[in-house]
C-alpha cells in the first residue's frame, strides 16, 4: 500500500485539470464535487497509506522493512554533477501532514460547495483550491528541497489567487499583492538557502543532507538555517514578515480556514522539523526560532487584543499560535510543535468556518461590534464556534490544551524559562480576545442593523456538518498526545519518534510528574484568568471596555494600528522602492535608454535624408553618374597596366 | 598611309561629342542621336584596327553593332513616342517621377 502514495498528490491535481479545462461548461454543481471528491480520495488513500504504516514496525529492521519509504517518481534534471531526482519521502512526518492537509481540506471543500454557490467564477475558485492542495502534497512529500521549494512557491502562487478571488475589489487584489510580493521577499531568502546547501553538500536531496549536516562548520549551517528561517517567518506570517495574513482575511473565508489557518501556513513549521539536523549542527539559529516564535506569539495577541473584526482576530490568533509551534521546534520538541501543528488545524480552521457561517448570514458584516446575540439565532455556530474557542483557549481536556501544554513543559525542561513564561501570559491574552470575540459577537443584546437582522439564519447543513466534524476533532483530538506523567502513552511523539531520532535535544521521559501538573496549572490558570477577565469586561459590565479604552488610549491606539509597522514598513521600504522605480522608469528609461534607441533610429534617418539627395529623378544625372564610374574604372585599370603592377 | 592615330583621334572626339550630347542636351531625341554617335564613334574605332591590323574580325563586330544600334533605335523610339503621349514633352528633365 505505501507504493501507492503517489496517488495522494495525483488526485487533486486531475481536479485542476479536469475544473481548468473543462470547468466553464459545467454545472456549479458538478465542479464542486469534483474538486470535493479529488480531496476526499487523496485523503482516503492518505488513511489507507497511515493504517498501512501502523502494520509495519516502527523502526527499519535489517532487511529494510519499516515505515520510511521512498518512492521515486520521475529525473527532473541531469546536469553534469547536478542531479534533481523528483521522489515522495514517506515517513510518519510526511504522511501526519498529508492527513491533516487532505482530511481538513475535504471537509472545507465541501463547506466550500454551499459557501460560494452563489458566486461567479466557480471552477477558479476550485481549480486554485485543488491546486493549493496539490501544491501543499508536493511540499510535505517532498525527498529533495527543490520540489519542496516548486510547492513552497505554489501554494504561496495559490493564496494570491485565492485571495485576490475577488480581483475587482481594490482592497482584495492590493491584499493578494501584498501577500505574494512579502513572500517572495521570504522566497528569495529559502532560494538562497538552498543554494548554500548545493555549494555545502553538492547535492539537494534530504537523504544526502541530512546525515551529513552535523559534518560541516557551524556557520554555514547557522547561515544556511537562518536563511530558510528567514523563509519560514514569511510563509508562516513570524516577525518580520506577517505583515500579509491579516490583510489576506480579504479572501473568501473558507480560503482563510484552509490556507491561511490550517495548512499553508504550518509549512514553515514543517520544514523547521524537517530540517532539524541542520538547525542542530548551528549554534544559535535555533535560538533564533525560539525567541521569533515566542516574541510574534505574545505580539501578535496584544495585537489581537483590540481588533474589532472578526476575521482579523482569528488572522492574528493564527499568526500567535503559529509562534507557539516555532517555540516548540526551537527548543527541539518537534513532536509537539508538530501536534499543536495539527490541533491548532482543527480548532483554528472550525473558527474560520464558524467566521464564515457568520459572515454569510449577516451578507458580509465583520465588525464584532455591529453583531451581538447571534447565540439564540445560530445555535449550532454558536456551540461549534464555543468548542474552537475552548480548544484555542487551551482550557482542559480540549486538544488544544494537550498541544499548547506539551510545548510549554518542552520549553521550560529545555531551560528556555523567559519564553516559558512569555507563552503563559500570551496564554491568558489568548483565552482573554478568544471569549471577548465569543462574548461580543454572540452574546448580549443584538446590535445588527434591522436589514440584516431579518435575514440572519442558520448555516446549511453543508457548512454545518464540516464545522461538527471539526469541533469533534477539536475536543478528541488531544488525546493522541497525553502528557507523559500520566504513563498513558504520547501516540504523537510515539509515532514520530523514529524521524527525530538524530535530534541531539530529545528528553528522557518525565519520572515525576509534580513539575508537569504544576506547569500546567499555571497556564491554566492564566487561561481562566484571560476567560474571567472577559466575561467580566464583555458580559457582566459592558461598558467597562469603552471606559478602560479611553482611559489608555495611547496604548489601545498603539495596538489598534498594529504598532504601526505597516505603516513603517511603507515608509521604510515600499516608498523608497516605489522612488526608485519612479527615478529608473522617468529618468533611466525615457532619457536614458528611450534616447539612445530613438536616437540611433534618428541618425539612420538622418543619413537616409541625406543621401535621398542623390536621387534626383533626372536621367541625366544618372548618365553622369555611369559615365563617372566607368571613366574611375578606366583609369584605375590604365594606371594599374602602366605602373606595371 | 594616313597614320592610325588620326582615325582614333577622331573616333574619340567623336565619342566624347555623344557622351557630352547625352549630358547636356534636355531633348529625348537628341540624346538618342548622341548614343547613335557615341556608337558610330567605336565602329570607327573597329574599322581602323581591322585596317591596321589586317584582321576581318572588326569589320564583323561593326556589322553586329550596326544592328543592335538599328534594334535599339527602334525600341528607343518607342519609348520616346510613349512618353511623349504621355507627357506632351520630350525635354527630359520633366520625366522625374523617381525623384526622392
Amino acid at each position: 500500500m505505501l507504493d501507492y502514495a503517489w496517488l495522494i498528490p495525483l488526485f487533486p491535481l486531475v481536479g485542476v485539470l479536469i475544473n481548468a479545462a473543462l470547468g466553464r461548461w459545467l454545472s456549479r454543481r458538478v465542479v464542486g464535487i469534483i474538486a470535493s471528491l479529488a480531496v476526499a480520495a487523496s485523503f482516503v488513500v492518505a488513511s489507507l497509506v497511515f493504517s498501512a504504516m501502523l502494520g509495519l514496525p516502527a523502526e527499519t529492521d535489517a532487511s529494510g522493512n519499516g515505515r520510511e519509504r521512498i518512492i521515486p517518481i520521475f529525473t527532473w534534471i541531469v546536469s553534469g554533477s547536478f542531479g534533481v531526482h523528483v521522489s515522495i519521502l514517506l515517513d510518519q512526518l510526511s504522511i501526519l501532514m498529508a492527513l491533516v492537509v487532505t482530511g481538513v481540506s475535504t471537509l472545507i471543500h465541501v463547506y466550500s460547495t454551499a459557501y460560494v454557490e452563489k458566486e461567479e467564477y466557480h471552477n477558479r475558485y476550485f481549480t486554485w483550491l485543488n491546486l493549493f492542495v496539490f501544491m501543499m502534497l508536493v511540499l510535505v512529500l517532498s525527498d529533495n528541497f527543490l520540489s519542496m521549494y516548486v510547492g513552497w512557491e505554489g501554494v504561496g502562487l495559490c493564496s494570491y489567487l485565492l485571495i485576490s478571488y475577488w480581483f475587482d475589489k481594490e482592497s482584495a487584489a492590493e491584499a493578494g499583492k501584498k501577500a505574494f510580493l512579502v513572500n517572495r521577499v521570504g522566497d528569495l531568502s529559502f532560494a538562497l538557502g538552498i543554494m548554500l546547501i548545493f555549494a555545502t553538500f553538492g547535492s539537494l536531496a534530504f537523504q544526502d543532507v541530512f546525515p551529513a549536516a552535523t559534518a560541516i562548520l557551524p556557520a554555514t549551517a547557522t547561515a544556511v538555517a537562518l536563511l530558510l528561517f528567514l523563509g519560514a517567518t514569511a510563509k508562516s506570517a513570524q516577525i518580520p514578515l506577517y505583515v500579509w495574513l491579516p490583510d489576506a482575511m480579504e479572501g473568501p473565508t473558507p480560503v482563510s480556514a484552509l490556507i491561511h489557518a490550517a495548512t499553508m501556513v504550518t509549512a514553515g513549521v514543517y520544514m523547521v522539523a524537517r530540517c532539524h539536523t541542520i538547525f542542530e549542527a548551528s549554534t544559535s539559529a535555533l535560538n533564533w526560532v525560539v525567541w521569533i516564535g515566542t516574541l510574534t506569539a505574545f505580539f501578535a495577541a496584544t495585537i489581537a487584543l483590540v481588533q474589532k473584526d472578526f476575521k482579523r482576530i482569528l488572522a492574528y490568533s493564527t499568526i500567535s499560535q503559529l509562534g507557539y509551534m516555532f517555540l516548540g521546534v526551537g527548543v527541539g520538541a518537534y513532536a509537539a510543535g508538530i501536534f499543536h501543528l495539527t490541533t491548532h488545524a482543527f480548532f483554528k480552521a472550525l473558527l474560520f468556518l464558524c467566521a464564515g457561517s457568520v459572515v454569510h448570514a449577516l451578507s458580509g458584516e465583520l465588525d464584532i461590534f455591529k453583531m451581538g446575540g447571534l447565540r439564540k439565532k445560530m445555535p449550532w455556530t454558536f456551540a461549534t464556534f464555543l468548542v474552537g474557542v475552548l480548544a484555542l483557549s487551551g482550557l482542559p481536556l480540549f486538544s488544544g490544551f494537550f498541544s499548547k501544554d506539551e510545548i510549554l513543559f518542552d520549553a521550560f525542561e529545555h531551560g528556555a524559562l523567559v519564553p516559558w513564561l512569555l507563552s503563559v501570559i500570551t496564554a491568558g491574552l489568548t483565552a482573554f480576545y478568544a471569549f471577548r470575540l465569543l462574548f461580543v459577537a454572540f452574546y448580549g443584546q443584538s446590535r445588527l442593523d434591522k436589514k440584516t437582522e431579518r435575514h440572519v439564519h442558520e448555516a446549511p447543513k453543508r457548512m454545518l456538518a464540516p464545522m461538527v466534524i471539526l469541533a469533534v476533532l477539536a475536543v478528541v483530538g488531544g488525546y493522541i498526545g497525553l502528557p507523559d506523567f500520566l504513563r498513558l502513552g504520547n501516540a504523537v511523539d510515539g509515532f514520530l519518534e523514529p524521524v527525530f531520532a538524530d535530534s541531539t535535544l530529545a528528553l528522557p521521559p518525565v519520572e515525576a510528574g509534580a513539575t508537569e501538573v504544576g506547569l500546567m496549572a499555571v497556564s491554566v490558570l492564566a487561561a481562566v484568568v484571560g476567560f474571567l477577565a472577559a466575561y467580566w469586561i464583555y458580559v457582566r459590565n459592558w461598558g467597562l471596555g469603552a471606559r478602560l479604552t479611553s482611559n489608555a488610549r495611547w496604548l489601545y491606539d498603539l495596538l489598534d494600528n498594529k504598532y504601526y509597522v505597516d505603516e513603517a514598513y511603507m515608509e521604510a521600504i515600499v516608498n523608497p522602492l516605489r522612488s526608485l522605480g519612479a527615478f529608473l522608469a522617468d529618468v533611466v528609461e525615457e532619457r536614458g535608454i528611450d534616447a539612445a534607441v530613438e536616437g540611433l533610429a534618428r541618425l539612420v534617418g538622418l543619413a537616409g535624408e541625406g543621401l535621398r539627395r542623390l536621387q534626383t529623378g533626372l536621367v541625366r544625372n544618372y548618365a553622369l553618374a555611369m559615365l563617372i564610374g566607368a571613366v574611375a574604372i578606366l583609369a584605375y585599370v590604365l594606371v594599374r597596366s602602366v605602373l606595371g603592377l | 598611309m594616313v597614320p592610325a592615330s588620326f582615325y582614333l583621334i577622331l573616333s574619340a572626339v567623336l565619342f566624347t561629342l555623344g557622351v557630352v550630347g547625352v549630358l547636356v542636351r534636355r531633348n529625348a531625341l537628341v540624346m538618342l542621336m548622341s548614343v547613335e554617335l557615341m556608337l558610330n564613334a567605336v565602329n570607327l574605332t573597329l574599322i581602323t584596327y581591322s585596317r591596321f591590323l589586317e584582321s576581318i574580325e572588326g569589320q564583323i563586330f561593326v556589322l553586329l553593332v550596326m544592328a543592335v544600334a538599328a534594334a535599339e533605335v527602334a525600341v528607343g523610339l518607342s519609348i520616346i513616342v510613349s512618353l511623349y503621349r504621355h507627357k506632351e514633352t520630350t525635354d527630359v528633365d520633366e520625366i522625374n517621377l523617381l525623384k526622392g
